[in-house]
């Protein structure tokens, strides 16, 4: 297959307006004949669902929890970057620009990324102007903080709440648009197959999470806004209900999966503590814009924190990274940690932990100035472990977070299948190998907000569209598809629980496609994963009925298809000959172990094509060239 | 630890419910919640039984979704806690407790601890927004806001519309929840052009919707996870009052040409 990037010519400052310019429109009166399904509305799909009912679309959006307001953006934490500069420290566009292409290693398309540093701006602006209580100065102006990866103060916040915040900001102005009766919300509604109609995206088969019914909804375009696949590891940040189904079925139906090994591992959440473990907890970036992050010494030091004086303390980030100390990016800080760990200077009883202690911040700023910055976290910290994290510093350890891989789109975020948008985390697009903090949420509401409104409608003006109806035969076949995944899943009848298996998968990828990898070991992980998946059809229990609300069964379905994504993720990363982000191949390192790229081979992007159950999956390659910023050894020192 | 759970099971809103006995001998203090019912519902699957439906999905405390009557007692009664960010220190060996769904007329149960809380959109709907659409802002900081301003609509903003506030309440009341929104948008100045409408319309509807009244109780104030004030009550009932004597429908547009 070849890709067609559809990047602009011309100067990078000049390409999204002269493509906006370039862009087919759509009459006001005309709008409304064109049906759009959004699916997922956390802020990405959100955002784009709420503005595409404002331009006057007729859109059907749907989400699996009980109202949009749940997604999973409700719980970023940190921060929203912009390049506004209001601080006077220097940011500007392209530094932001700069800093994102940087900060993922130089694997991410350059006119994408500039895109993004454009619009940060006038997101900026949106979400004032719809009420998001940003945090402010007490002259009344908003107030930034610094996250990772960055040397000047430009991510906006609302407390540790940022993400609630612009989510609910997205969610009251689409339920506005669902009270003019512009856009249909289907809650609790889940998309379970894509409907592709002489090679165009024209619809989706959902099932009703209540009744369990299974219905076909026929559209003119279809966006995807349905978040990452951190869950394939099971233990994750993510919500509980994230999951790659929504793109793993596109994919299957011929969209392709681009750099599905390049996922975040966070270095700052709490320590796993049991067997029983659900979910991790993350304690935002922001936080290490004041605590400061250290371990012992000495191997095995067994002595509680207070008791370790300052000259057995190894403040290891700024020892090693000066210039950005405790804000080196998420990549490197998790690296980091593990290698402390693995030495046996971990802390804690597993072992597993670093320290992010407070003590100095507090003793130069004040307890209730670290209240204000941070309260709420330090409460959940104490929530979860017990422990007084004012009193003594909180133990850390890195956790899997983020995933930077998706479903590949073009400059217009439309994948290879014409018709289908894939916005937010479900898309590959901006973040490269490593994602920056304060980041995601930038560009799920750049996406949705400012850009797939106008490639929507550039797509819809400029494609003859036939008139399919739910009788069509692919909207039936799409059907039952997915009423025989339901079938298989119930009459399986095995002895094991879909958790069991989840579990068993999230370990082997995090043992051996987690924050390092090797030949030997992705190998070994590929025939593990596919003799789980195997023993998955033949052995899984899933009680209930599918006519039923079944949380079994749902769960059993996302799970069958986190053990196929699971294996594209090995077959990835073996295939990557090189370390680069978040993806750390033990062979490829430097003299002093950071990541060694290998620009000659392997400046491109990786995107798997679905060729049939059982076949191998091809690779497509995009390569990305660099005209603005030259590649380099990334370096923090 | 071990503990002796009372689940209420109702397998769907129009057949009755009732509270079902379970032992579970091996709880974990630095288990959640909704984690030691992950390990009541893997029991149950492995001897073919049904699974406990609850909702969950951040287990962070803030996505809304959780919650249930702990006790009596929403969230389980814990300042500033939701059910998946309690944890099992709170209870001790040979503990019984008593597990139900939310229970208000406009909160019907779905299935066991599931509950619809979709009235809660319908009162979004009717105002709760700033309207705005995309495109037409002007800059973030051509809109100066103390920050004392800014913090008390921050506070209000946290809701994470969980339903604990009306389970809580004998009257079933949405006050708090739907004041929340309204003292948000209407202390910020961006929503001071629809101030009165959003107050009468959001109110109209909450009423329509089966809520009960407010008898100033307190007790919605006394759970709500995230610790929102009743002030915005008087907030609401203030605007609402003065959009009944002032507020008239805008007109609609016109003009020739
Ligand atoms: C704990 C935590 C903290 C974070 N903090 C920050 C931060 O401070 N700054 C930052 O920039 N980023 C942060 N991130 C990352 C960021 O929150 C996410 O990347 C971003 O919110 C994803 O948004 P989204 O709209 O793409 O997807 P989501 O918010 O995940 O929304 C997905 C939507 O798709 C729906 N959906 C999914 N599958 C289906 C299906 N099959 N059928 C129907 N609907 C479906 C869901 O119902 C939901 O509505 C954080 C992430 C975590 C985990």
């Amino acid at each position: 297959m070849t890709l067609n990037s559809r990047i602009p010519t011309g100067p990078i400052e000049k390409a999204w307006e002269s493509t906006k310019f370039n862009m087919k429109l759509v009459n006001p009166a005309n709008k409304r004949k064109y049906h759009v399904i959004v699916v997922g509305t956390g802020l990405a799909g959100g955002a784009c669902a709420a503005s595409l009912g404002e331009l006057g679309y007729n859109v059907t959006a749907f989400c699996f929890q009980d109202s949009p307001r749940r997604a999973h953006s409700i719980a970023a934490q940190g921060g929203i970057n912009a390049a506004k500069n209001y601080r006077n420290d220097g940011d500007s566009i392209y530094r932001l620009f700069y800093d994102t292409l940087k900060g993922g290693d130089f694997r991410a398309r350059e006119h994408n990324v500039y895109r993004l540093a454009q619009v940060s701006v006038n997101i900026i602006d949106q979400c004032v102007a719809q009420g998001v209580p940003f945090a402010r100065e007490y002259g009344g102006t908003l107030a930034n903080r610094s996250f990772g990866g960055a040397q000047v103060s430009r991510t906006f916040y609302a407390r540790g709440q940022t993400g609630q915040q612009l989510l609910i900001g997205a969610y009251q102005a689409l339920e506005r648009q669902v009270a003019s009766g512009q856009v249909k919300m289907l809650t609790r509604s889940e998309m379970v197959d894509l409907i592709v109609i002489d090679g165009k995206a024209r619809g989706i088969v959902t099932r009703n999470l209540v009744t369990g019914k299974m219905d076909i909804h026929i559209a003119d375009a279809v966006v995807m806004g349905t978040g990452g696949y951190g869950n394939v590891f099971y233990l994750s940040t993510n919500a509980k209900g994230s999951n790659v189904t929504a793109s793993w079925r596109a994919y299957k139906r011929g969209a392709l999966f681009a750099n599905p090994c390049f996922t975040q591992i966070h270095p700052t959440c709490i320590p796993v503590s049991g067997e029983y473990q659900s979910k991790l907890t993350l304690m935002s970036e922001s936080l290490r814009n004041d605590g400061r992050i250290w371990a012992p010494k000495q191997l095995g030091d067994k002595r509680s924190a207070d008791q370790i004086p300052e000259g057995d303390r190894d403040y290891y980030l700024e020892r090693m990274y000066p210039s950005f100390g405790n804000l080196a990016p998420r990549d490197i800080s998790s690296r980091a940690a593990k290698r402390v760990c693995d030495e046996g200077r971990g802390v804690g009883e597993t072992g597993l932990g670093v320290y992010l202690d407070f003590r100095d911040s507090i003793q130069r700023l004040g307890e209730n100035t670290i209240r204000e910055r941070y309260g709420n976290l330090f409460e959940i910290y104490e929530r979860i472990t017990g422990e007084n994290p004012y009193k003594s510093p909180m133990r850390i350890f890195p956790a899997v977070h983020y995933t930077m891989g998706g479903l590949w789109v073009d400059y217009h975020l439309m994948s290879t299948i014409p018709g289908l948008f894939v916005l937010g985390e479900a898309n590959f697009s901006d973040h490269g190998a490593n994602r920056l903090g304060a980041s995601a949420l930038m560009q799920g509401l750049a996406d949705g907000y400012f850009v797939a409104p106008y490639t929507i409608t550039n797509y819809l003006a400029d494609t003859k569209l036939e008139k399919v109806s739910a009788d069509h035969i692919e909207a039936k076949g799409a059907l039952e598809n997915a009423e025989g995944i339901t079938k298989r899943l119930l009459n399986a009848k095995g002895k094991k629980t879909v958790t069991q298996f989840h579990r068993e998968l999230g370990k082997t990828i995090w043992d051996y496609c987690g924050m390092s990898r090797d030949e030997a070991g992705l190998k070994h992980a590929i025939g593990k994963v596919q003799e789980l998946k195997e023993e998955f059809w033949k052995n899984v229990t899933v009680p209930g009925s599918g006519s039923d609300l079944n949380q079994q069964l749902e769960n059993a379905g996302r799970v069958a298809d986190f053990l196929e994504l699971g294996e594209l993720m090995c077959i990835d990363a073996l295939d990557r000959n090189e370390s680069c982000g978040g993806h750390f191949r033990e062979e490829y390192q430097t003299s002093d172990g950071e990541a060694q790229r290998d620009d000659e081979k392997y400046s491109y992007v990786a995107a798997w094509e679905y060729k049939g159950e059982g076949a191998a999956p091809a690779l497509n390659k995009e390569p990305l060239t660099f005209e603005y910023v030259k590649p380099a050894q990334r370096s923090y020192k | 630890m071990k503990l002796t759970l009372n689940v209420w099971r109702q397998s769907g809103p129009n057949t009755p419910g009732k509270m079902v006995k379970y032992d579970l001998p091996n709880v974990n203090e630095d288990m959640s919640f909704l984690e030691m019912l992950d390990v009541l519902n893997e029991t149950l699957i492995a001897k073919s039984e049904e699974p406990v439906t609850f909702e969950h999905d951040c287990r962070e405390g803030i996505c809304g979704s959780c919650g249930f009557m702990i006790n009596g007692k929403a969230h389980g009664g814990f300042p500033k806690t939701t059910v998946c960010q309690l944890h099992m220190r709170h209870y001790k060996d040979g503990d019984e407790i008593f597990i139900e769904p939310w229970r208000a007329t406009a909160f019907p149960i779905v299935k066991d601890l599931m509950v619809n809380r979709s009235a809660f959109d319908r009162i979004i709907q009717a105002g709760g927004f700033i309207s705005v659409p995309t495109g037409s802002a002007v800059d973030g900081n051509a809109i100066p806001i103390p920050k004392s301003n800014a913090d008390r609509a921050m506070d209000a903003a946290q809701c994470i519309g969980c339903g604990a506030c009306v389970a809580s309440c004998t009257n079933a009341s949405a006050s708090l929840f739907t004041s929340a929104k309204i003292a948000h948008l209407n202390l910020l100045p961006q929503g001071q052009p629809e101030k009165l409408d959003r107050a009468l319309k959001m109110v109209t509807v909450m009423n329509e919707e089966k809520f009960g009244s407010c008898t100033n109780l307190q007790e919605c104030e006394a759970t709500c996870p995230k610790g929102i004030s009743i002030e915005n009550i008087a907030i609401m009932n203030r605007h609402f009052v003065e959009a009944s004597f002032m507020q008239r429908p805008a007109m609609s547009e016109g003009g020739a040409g």
